[in-house]
């Protein structure tokens, strides 16, 4: 078997038997990512000595008999999260050259546990877009083509991109992303790869760049849905250093992909069949539920009635936090400068920010700063987050009559690179199956479940209750056994 | 409602951002399609409901928790300077603000 074809838990298994080391199953990710990364773009930067490193002392670990959960497992790492001594970014040209004298929690949380970095993943700048289009570092392509029209290069989503590119190509056994409005689950679909957003408060967000920091949450991305509940545990549990993270046990979860679903119910929302959705989207949604039937589960048709108008409330509540947390790239501690002889402060700052910041976070800040204007506050921000307590009261209602919420993951396959960039409106509708989530708090995960007429992956999206990631990944794994998603990308490892 | 230009340049320069006089058209158009299309929030019934802050979902953990109001860092003066454009001595620099 090809080192970069394992799983997760397939390779600890064979780190754990011999049968590979850690020096070896690294080297074949960094080889991977030599060969495809000129492609793909998606890595900015590879962190190739550090991970043979990591490695060597990790295979000296395992003999003296201390293998860690993630012994030997290399990943990529959104460049989203901080990593002392290793340039971060945020696909930023504002980043650019921006060293973190810190780790975030959950980077020193994976390797506490023993995984070795491969690199930082290319994303969209600030984590704003789901094309990763906007990177200052160039767009990411997606490892996978259309059947009939390979020559078009697809977006593999975003914002972490980079993160789900990496992981399908095989240039990675797994990676972390972070998800305000479905930046892991729709690049986890656009990707056929699996990724979660645990439950707001299940991860730390220190050392996370921050873009809307009432929506912020990290996860994995792996190829299985066990690995990502893997990938999680190590990334969870309360943190001192954010006071949003939640003092809750961080359970087993994958034991919990073991677990039947028999008897759960499974809602299925009216709302999120949409006016000229593909199809195949349709008929995918309809298989899963089928799946789950037979595997004794119930189909409950639910109503969250506000489900429309997320979106709208999204793009008042992320600008608004993002126009706040923006607010400290000022040229002054770190980050970029630009100034005019003669300029005075002000003027400094205001070249400083229009020349870091690219077009799409721009536009982001100026929302923000508009609707927390004095005279605007009461009818867009205060309306929008009234408008975000009836979502979550939707949500409420729902899990009286049902475990679980199974909808499509994204309204349609990956698209080209380019497409949907003339109307920013377009291009936020990506998010209109993810965003409840992460309004309501509520974990939600992307299970690759099919392929569309052109042989792109299409992904069904598991939602569930405060904290019981559990269920998610249950149904999740349920979902994967029936599916039994073989397909591969053009563009691989070893391919 | 709809962004005059004047607004645009106003909101750019809150935000601490310098538009360059042929950004300011096009600006306007995306901010107004963006702020015409989030518009249809004014149609929901709000009446009496309590405005959700933060993204803590029902049922979690009540409160933030309180810690010891104690220094538990510090000392690291190099390292907060590491990164910073233009230093003097032990301070950030920035260009001339009072004449």
């Amino acid at each position: 078997m090809r080192p970069t074809d394992f799983t997760v838990a397939g390779a600890l298994a064979a780190l754990e038997e011999g049968a590979i080391s850690a020096v070896e199953l690294t080297r074949a990710h960094l080889e991977a990512v030599e060969a495809l990364n000129p492609r793909l773009n998606a890595l900015i930067t590879v962190t190739a000595d550090q991970a043979m490193e990591a490695a060597r002392e990790s295979d000296a670990r395992r003999a003296r008999g201390e293998a860690r959960p993630l012994e030997g497992i290399p990943l990529a790492i959104k460049d989203l999260f901080c990593t002392a001594g290793v340039r971060t970014t945020a696909g930023s040209r504002i980043l650019g050259n921006f060293v973190p004298p810190y780790e975030s929690t959950v980077t020193a949380q994976l390797r506490r546990d023993g995984a070795v970095f491969l690199g930082k993943a290319n994303l969209d700048e600030f984590a704003m877009g789901s094309s990763n289009m906007t990177s200052a570092f160039g767009p990411v392509e997606n490892p996978w083509s259309r059947r009939n029209d390979p020559g078009t290069r697809l977006v593999p989503g975003g914002s972490s991109g980079g993160s789900a590119a990496a992981v399908a190509a095989r240039m990675a056994l797994g990676a972390t992303g972070t998800d305000t409005g479905g930046s892991i689950r729709q690049p986890a679909a656009f990707c056929g790869i699996v990724g979660i957003k645990p439950t707001y408060g299940r991860c730390s967000r220190y050392g996370i760049v921050a873009f809307a920091s009432s929506l912020d949450q990290a996860g994995p991305f792996a190829r299985t849905v066990e690995d990502c509940a893997i990938l999680l545990r190590s990334m969870s549990g309360h943190d001192p250093k954010d006071s949003t993270s939640a003092r809750v046990p961080v359970p087993d979860f994958a034991a919990a992909c073991a677990r039947s679903v028999k008897g759960l119910r499974i809602g299925v929302p009216r709302e999120y069949r949409l006016d000229g959705m593909p199809a195949e989207i349709e008929a995918l949604w309809r298989q899963g539920l089928d799946w789950l039937r037979a595997e004794g589960a119930e189909t409950v048709e639910i109503s969250l009635p506000h489900t429309k108008y997320a979106l709208p409330a999204y793009y008042i509540v992320a600008p608004a936090e993002a126009s706040s947390n923006l607010a400290r790239y000022d040229g002054v501690r770190y980050g970029l400068r630009v100034e005019e002889k003669g300029g005075d402060l002000r003027d400094m700052y205001e070249r400083t920010r229009a020349a870091g910041f690219g077009a799409e976070v721009k536009r982001r800040i100026m929302i923000g700063t508009y609707v927390l204007s004095a005279g605007y506050y009461e009818a867009y921000y205060l309306k929008a987050q009234k408008v975000r307590a009836l979502i979550a009261r939707d949500f409420d209602r729902a899990w009286e009559r049902v475990d679980a919420i199974v909808t499509p993951a994204t309204p349609s396959a990956a698209f080209a690179m380019g497409a949907k960039m003339g109307d920013p409106v377009t291009m936020y509708l990506n998010d209109v199956f993810t965003v409840t989530a992460n309004l309501a708090g509520l974990p939600g995960l992307a299970v690759p479940a099919g392929l569309d007429a052109e042989g792109l992956p299409l992904g069904l999206q598991v939602i569930g209750r405060p904290f019981d990631e559990e269920t998610v990944f249950a149904v999740g794994a349920a979902i994967e056994r029936a599916a039994d998603f073989r397909a591969l990308p053009r563009v691989r490892a070893g391919a | 409602m709809s962004l005059d230009t004047a607004t645009v340049r106003r909101v750019a320069a809150l935000a601490r951002i310098r538009l360059e006089e042929e950004e300011v058209a096009r600006l306007q158009a995306e901010l107004n399609g963006i702020l015409g299309w989030i518009e249809q929030l004014q149609s929901v019934d709000t009446e009496g409901v309590e405005p959700m802050a933060g993204g803590a979902p029902r049922g979690a953990p009540a409160g933030m928790p309180m810690r010891e109001d104690v220094v538990t860092d510090g000392g690291i003066r190099e390292l907060i300077l590491a990164n910073a454009p233009d230093r003097e001595g032990d301070f950030f620099a920035v260009p001339k603000v009072v004449e």
